[in-house]
């Protein structure tokens, strides 16, 4: 049996466990793979931890996982955001719970150790037992090097990384584009939506540039939108394409001329936004206005895949969270404009209930595909995942990069080859 | 005082649409609704400005009808794979009474089985119930799960 592989002894095999065109299934279900990826890949990397909107305030918090490692995304007294490590530096208790907040500090609840917003540990209960034990200032909260690009905030545990501008290279373009949704206003994030499947994180991962999957799996939400949307989402013979940016990272263009939110403001409202476009209108928006709000409010016609947990993925961000070997936690991130009229946030909120989330209308669908492949993936001895589709038909993009049809796996090749970059590393 | 009459009454009602919505007559339960009723499974349990906050489901008239339709229409592989729900509600207890409307609030408790696992979702609801002449109809109803400020799992069905 040519195609077996000793997955007892992985550690020097995942060269044979990664092809251009497939992979070793037990990517998907081996836990000592699993838990070398969370060494290997997410201590190793930039994570996306958080989007500065999340932190508006002095005082603001917000948590989030990297990896196994809880940490604590916060605003100083003099506004500057700090990535923390979210475990007391005397007995390792959590010092923040909950998704978000506002505090003047962070208080360890076991011995009350006190510490700022910037991690600085500035109280400790009985401290004369301490005495020349050690000086309160060499045990702050332990700080990640983190930096942002356009708000979104990446944190790292490798201090000698390349810088983030450098790691997300080619997909910076695309953020940048990503970013012109607000109609106008600055990004905010409006909330989340936060769910489980029983699936290891690099299904999801896949998923983001999946377009083949939509018209199967999205039948019931393409059935519940008028005409003229059903034949926006009808993309799979369309112009769109999928680009490998590197590192990684991949775009799936399924609706071209929504690329660039702020060009063709002067195009049609679509019939479903015109009530939108009215109340707009009624409450003394110019109509360049209401065009530049109406054009952004249904999201951007791609989705950006950054390895290794996070998305641009239309109208909202997609952040995975790896539980274990066959769990994976992902937040859909709802997006809107910071001051903007209600009317614009309240449609965008609207938009995303329809489809994300665990009552939406399409990704309880998706999280049902994704439980069946991992059970599925159990069955057989050394079988393959295949990610060959539209390898035959590449091009170069503008660009420069390799670039396959919009339903091609090319994200997902991208995808698995930096994995093994960095598995092999 | 509590008044016995109308509590028997609305919980009676609220039985009725439970049942319902246990054995899938999901048509018949869209008969339960005022055409300006509201339904609404907030992530946020203390939040009360649903419109301006995200939501697991907001659903007005059209929405509701959408969803029903979506979970009859054979077409999404999620709602194939629950066998079925089963809800118990109790611990009834009016906090409004006019002469329009009755706002009830209860306790749910909601068991799933979805590929053989059983899984529960309690809750808090409040409905805000319209009087008409011998019954009535929902004009709101909030559905608060204990851990909708967590994580769920995909909900194939109405809560």
């Amino acid at each position: 049996m040519s195609n077996m592989i000793d997955v007892k002894n992985i550690a020097a095999d995942y060269e044979s466990m990664v092809k251009p065109d497939k992979v070793h299934t037990s990517l998907y279900s081996n836990p000592e793979i699993f838990e070398e990826e969370l060494d290997k890949i997410f201590n190793n990397t930039w994570v996306w931890v958080g989007h500065e909107s999340e932190v508006p305030e002095v005082g603001s918090y917000k948590t989030a996982m990297i990896g196994r490692h809880s940490v604590i995304v916060s605003r100083d007294r003099k506004r500057n955001i700090h990535v923390l490590l979210n475990r007391c530096r005397h007995r390792a208790a959590t010092v923040c719970e909950g998704k978000k907040g506002k505090t003047k500090s962070f208080m360890c609840p076991y011995h009350g150790w006190g510490y700022s917003l910037d991690g600085e540990l500035r109280a400790i209960p009985k401290p004369e037992e301490y005495e020349g034990v050690f000086n309160k200032s060499e045990l702050p909260l332990i700080s990640l090097r983190f930096e942002t690009y356009q708000g979104l905030i990446f944190a790292t545990f490798k201090e000698d990384i390349q810088p983030l501008e450098e790691f997300l290279g080619g997909a910076k373009k695309w953020i940048d584009l990503f970013v012109k949704q607000s109609g106008g206003f600055p990004l905010k994030v409006l909330g989340d939506h936060r769910f489980r499947f029983p699936g290891n994180w690099k299904i999801q991962l896949e998923n983001t540039t999946d377009a083949y999957h939509f018209p199967i799996v999205h039948k019931s939400f393409v059935s519940s939108v008028d005409e003229q949307t059903a034949d926006i989402f009808d993309f799979l013979d369309g112009e769109g394409h999928v680009e490998d940016l590197g590192n990684g990272h991949s775009v799936m263009v399924m609706i071209p001329e929504l690329v660039d939110l702020e060009h063709d403001l002067e195009a049609p409202i679509p019939e479903r936004f015109q009530p939108l476009a009215d109340e707009l209108t009624a409450e003394g928006h110019s109509d360049l206005e209401v065009r530049r709000m109406v054009r952004a409010v249904g999201g951007s016609g791609f989705n950006l895949n950054l390895f290794p947990n996070v998305a641009c993925s239309m109208a909202f961000f997609r952040v995975l969270a790896p539980v274990s070997v066959n769990e994976t936690e992902i937040h859909h991130v709802a997006l809107g404009g910071d001051g903007a009229p209600a009317a614009f946030n309240q449609m965008r909120l609207r938009l995303h209930e329809h489809f994300q989330g665990p009552m939406g209308f399409g990704t309880p669908d998706d999280a049902e595909a994704w439980e069946r492949v991992q059970k599925g993936s159990q069955a057989g001895s050394g079988e393959w995942i295949l990610l060959n589709r539209g390898q035959n038909h590449l091009t170069t993009s503008p660009d420069g990069n390799v670039s396959g049809a919009v339903c091609s796996e090319t994200g997902m090749r991208a995808a698995y080859q930096q994995w093994k970059k960095m598995m092999t590393a | 005082m509590t008044d016995l009459s109308l509590l028997n009454q609305v919980t009676a009602f609220i039985s009725i649409e439970a049942d319902m919505l246990d054995f899938q007559e999901y048509s018949e339960w869209l008969e339960l609704w005022s055409e300006s009723g509201v339904y609404v499974v907030p992530v946020d349990p203390k939040e009360t400005d649903f419109a301006n906050t995200l939501n697991y489901a907001y659903d007005k008239a059209e929405m509701r009808r959408l969803r029903v339709n979506r979970l009859l229409s054979g077409e999404a592989v999620s709602t194939q794979t629950t066998d079925k729900t089963v809800r118990g509600l109790s611990r009834f207890r009016i906090l409004e009474d006019s002469d329009s409307y009755v706002t009830v609030r209860c306790a749910m408790y909601l068991s799933e089985c979805r590929h053989g696992n059983l899984k529960s979702y309690p809750a808090d609801v409040t409905y805000k119930l319209a009087k008409t002449d011998n019954d009535f109809l929902i004009e709101e109803k909030v559905i608060r799960l204990q851990n909708s400020d967590s994580y769920l799992s995909s909900i194939g069905y109405i809560l």
